[in-house]
């Protein structure tokens, strides 16, 4: 899965498409969508291309939208299995990670 | 509470008007001023930058009236008394940020030591003719106090209470000195410290998620956020609600700034002070306010040597104006008089309060000098003589 | 807890911002809220404690930063922010008091104000959104407004020369001076935190779009055209002579760190002043506090 993700608060958006230029792997376009606005908000048209940089965040004039680092894939897989996590063996090496990235 | 020992000079002094201003702003617990030179108020600067560094405070000379009387406001805001002294040109710049003062509700003191204009005028020359525009002078509705000293001994004590007024009511006040009460020099006594009652800042209890920077309490007036204590405190000029934050719907504008009048005019009672001598009975009486009661003073001694029944009634508070007293003096007598070192500026409100009920007679003066006794007199006989 | 679920994360700008005021008056394509973002990362990665953060703003589109940044703000009167932010920083040392305004508050009304607290080295943080323009009144000309572009008072042309602003704050005396623009959204947040370690009087320009006045009345494209040119006309320079960095209408734009110096700022050189005039006698506070 991508390294990364991002968040859009599509109301907020006034299409100034800073986020769409500026994306270094190209991630986003506007949509043919528009909000309550009238504005062509922007999608991930390439999601598996994102590293959760948040430069369409740092651009973004209207806090319209962000980026984030997903979490390791492994751990989100550990998160699946609950009675994995919940049994008394000690926590796995992914595990350990996800705790540290998390602080 | 009573005044901090660090900035009371206890004691009696021989003081001119600018010097004793100085001394009771200190006294009030003054720790700030951004200033400019303007004569004749310089000196109640130049002695606050010699004094307020071995009290504990700051003084800055600014470029221009418009910094002083805006970097006083952060000041304010950052937590101290602040305040600025000026004359008639640095007064008229000092208007826009005397209308964000009171919009804000910035506690802070203005003192004009009023001098001969328009213009540059007679800057070492006395006058009063900047009563209207220290009430009318920013755009906009809004109130404020203004009080009038008649003595180097009024210039200490009326300036810790115009302190006192600016944090009760969260509002601009105003001492209205002029030249020759500011350059006269006469006894000033400074009592010690526990007898000086001075009036705390009226900062919230409340935490900062329950408190609204601009509601009021039951006298009309909000409690003060402290900065630096995760208030978030947001200050604007612009029209705004209780938390602060701009708000451009008539009802608001309607509520704030109805409320910024009513805040003074609902407790002029409390405000209003005057000092009142022979009215009862009188036939005549006198209104006068500043250097000019000392002359009216003289004029009505005068007159009583004549067998005249002249009562005398000294405006200590300018604005708000005792409406009231004056409408009731009207009631009983022939007439009032009203000498002042301008040409018609508190007589108007005279008028207003008399409503034609008496003979109201001006006795103007454009200024440079105070009246001669004999003007105040004739006028007074004039009066009398119906 | 029975499936996935992945937490997503604020936006580390939000929880500097006053929600409840979003979203803001700003046009599309305007670059003040683009510095926003730049400000909020600098106060995150210099670990700013902004419980005694204090942002102060004049009058203008960039004015109302403060009224949406959730700080103790204050939006004061048109062109005074500078010598409001003196008297706050005076009475309240430890403050950080930061500056927040545009170039015709600064520079035009404010111009007096901006020379004399950079002459006293006041230790004011200024971060100037120059859009070139006077925004928030309707696209009149400004003391940077190039030559030969249209405003609504020079509908022929403007021929009035403009400003320099690094040249004049740097003449005026500040120790810090920089130039970005709202393309550079990283290096102006590493510029803004490199101004947050700096005592003295600091200042940055941040060159923005202002699409609906000034681009738009002069058929610049809008907010996206103008942060493109913003990249293809950039030439990074750090430490340019400040007299050699003007803008033109479409020319060259040099950006960077242009002057960072060392000199005592106002509140030592008073301190120490008055401390060698009148040893004991010399009565320090931390702050100016009544009651």
């Amino acid at each position: 899965m991508a390294k990364g993700s991002v968040q859009i608060v599509v109301e907020r958006c006034k299409a100034c498409g800073f986020c769409v230029e500026f994306c270094p792997t190209h991630v986003l376009a506007l949509s043919s969508a528009f909000n309550a606005k009238g504005y062509h908000t922007p999608y991930m048209v390439h999601p598996e291309k994102c590293s959760g940089c948040d430069l369409c965040g740092m651009y973004c004039p209207d806090f319209a939208i962000f980026g984030f680092k997903n979490p390791d894939a492994e751990a989100r897989k550990v998160q699946a299995a609950p009675e994995a996590k919940e049994g008394t063996a000690p926590p796995s090496a992914t595990e350990e990670k996800e705790a540290s990235d998390a602080r | 509470m009573h005044a901090d020992p660090a900035g009371v000079l206890t004691g009696s002094h021989f003081l001119d008007g600018d010097h004793a201003c100085c001394e009771g702003a200190l006294a009030a617990g003054a720790r700030f001023s951004s200033g400019y030179p303007i004569t004749p108020s310089t000196e109640v600067v130049e002695r606050f930058a010699q004094r307020v560094p071995t009290v504990g405070g700051v003084f800055i000379q600014m470029e221009d009236e418009l910094a002083a009387s805006i970097a006083l406001q952060g000041a304010v805001w950052g937590g101290a008394k602040a305040f600025t002294v000026t004359s008639g040109p640095g007064f008229s710049l000092m208007m826009e940020h005397i209308g964000y003062a009171a919009m804000t509700e910035t506690p802070c003191v203005f003192v004009d030591v009023q001098r001969g204009g328009p213009s540059t005028g007679l800057p070492t020359l006395p006058a009063q003719a900047d009563m209207m525009q220290v009430r009318w002078g920013s755009h906009g509705d809004y109130a404020v106090i203004a009080l009038c000293p008649n003595s180097p001994q009024e210039c200490f004590d009326l300036t810790i209470t115009a302190f006192n007024m600016a944090e009760k009511y969260r509002c601009p006040v105003f001492v209205m000195l002029d030249e020759v009460v500011g350059h006269m020099t006469e006894k000033v006594v400074i009592p010690p410290a526990d007898q000086i009652e001075v009036e705390p800042r009226r900062y919230t209890k409340l935490p900062p998620e329950a408190f609204a920077p601009y509601e009021p309490d039951e006298d009309l007036v909000p409690d003060m956020p402290r900065v630096g204590e995760g208030y978030n405190v947001h200050v604007t000029g612009l029209t705004h609600d209780e938390r602060g934050y701009p708000d451009m719907r008539p009802a608001v504008q309607d509520r704030l700034v109805k409320r910024l009048l009513d805040k003074i005019n609902k407790n002029a009672d409390k405000i209003i002070l005057y000092e009142e001598d022979q009215v009862e009975g009188a036939d005549v009486v006198v209104v006068s306010y500043g250097i000019t009661s000392r002359v009216a003073q003289r004029a009505i001694d005068m007159a009583r040597d004549k067998g005249v029944k002249v009562g005398k009634f000294r405006l200590i508070t300018a604005w708000p104006f005792p409406e009231k007293q004056i409408a009731a003096i009207a009631e009983k007598v022939k007439g009032l008089v009203v000498p002042e070192l301008n040409l018609g500026q508190m007589v108007r409100e005279v008028e207003r309060a008399v409503a034609g009920k008496a003979v109201v007679r001006l006795v103007p003066h454009a200024g440079g000098s105070v009246h001669k006794p004999e003007d105040i007199l004739n006028a007074i006989l004039e009066v009398t003589r119906g | 807890m029975a499936e996935a679920s992945v937490v997503v994360p604020q936006n580390p700008v939000e929880q500097f911002l006053r929600m409840d005021r979003i979203p803001h008056i700003w046009c599309p394509g305007c670059g003040i809220g683009t510095s926003v973002n730049s400000f909020a990362h600098a106060l995150i990665d210099a670990k700013i404690d902004t419980k005694h953060l204090a942002i102060v703003s004049g009058i203008g589109c960039s004015g109302r930063v403060a009224g949406y940044t959730k700080f103790d703000s204050f939006h004061t009167t048109h062109g005074r922010a500078i010598p409001f932010a003196t008297g706050l920083k005076l009475a309240n040392p430890k403050l950080n008091v930061v500056v927040y305004s545009g170039d015709g508050d600064l520079f035009a009304i404010g111009g007096n104000h901006l020379i004399h607290a950079a002459r006293r080295n006041v230790d004011l943080k200024v971060i100037c959104i120059n859009n070139l323009i006077y925004a928030m009144t309707g696209g009149q000309t400004a003391p940077t407004t190039p030559g030969l572009v249209t405003t609504s008072t020079n509908p022929y042309g403007t021929y009035d020369p403009s400003f320099n602003l690094p040249y004049l704050v740097e003449a005026a005396g500040a120790v810090y001076v920089a130039r970005w623009t709202a393309f550079h959204v990283k290096q102006l947040a590493r510029a803004m935190q490199e101004m947050f370690a700096k005592k003295g009087f600091s200042f940055i320009e941040v060159l923005s779009p202002c699409p609906t006045l000034y681009q738009r009345r002069n058929k610049m494209g809008d907010g996206l055209d103008t942060m493109k040119f913003y990249k293809q006309a950039s030439k990074v320079r750090n430490g340019a002579p400040t007299s050699e960095v003007a803008l033109t209408k479409s020319g060259e734009i040099v950006v960077g760190k242009f002057v960072d110096r060392e000199r005592s700022d106002y509140g030592v050189l008073m301190h120490d002043t008055l401390a060698d005039a009148l040893g004991e006698d010399y009565v320090e506070t931390e702050a100016c506090s009544c009651q």
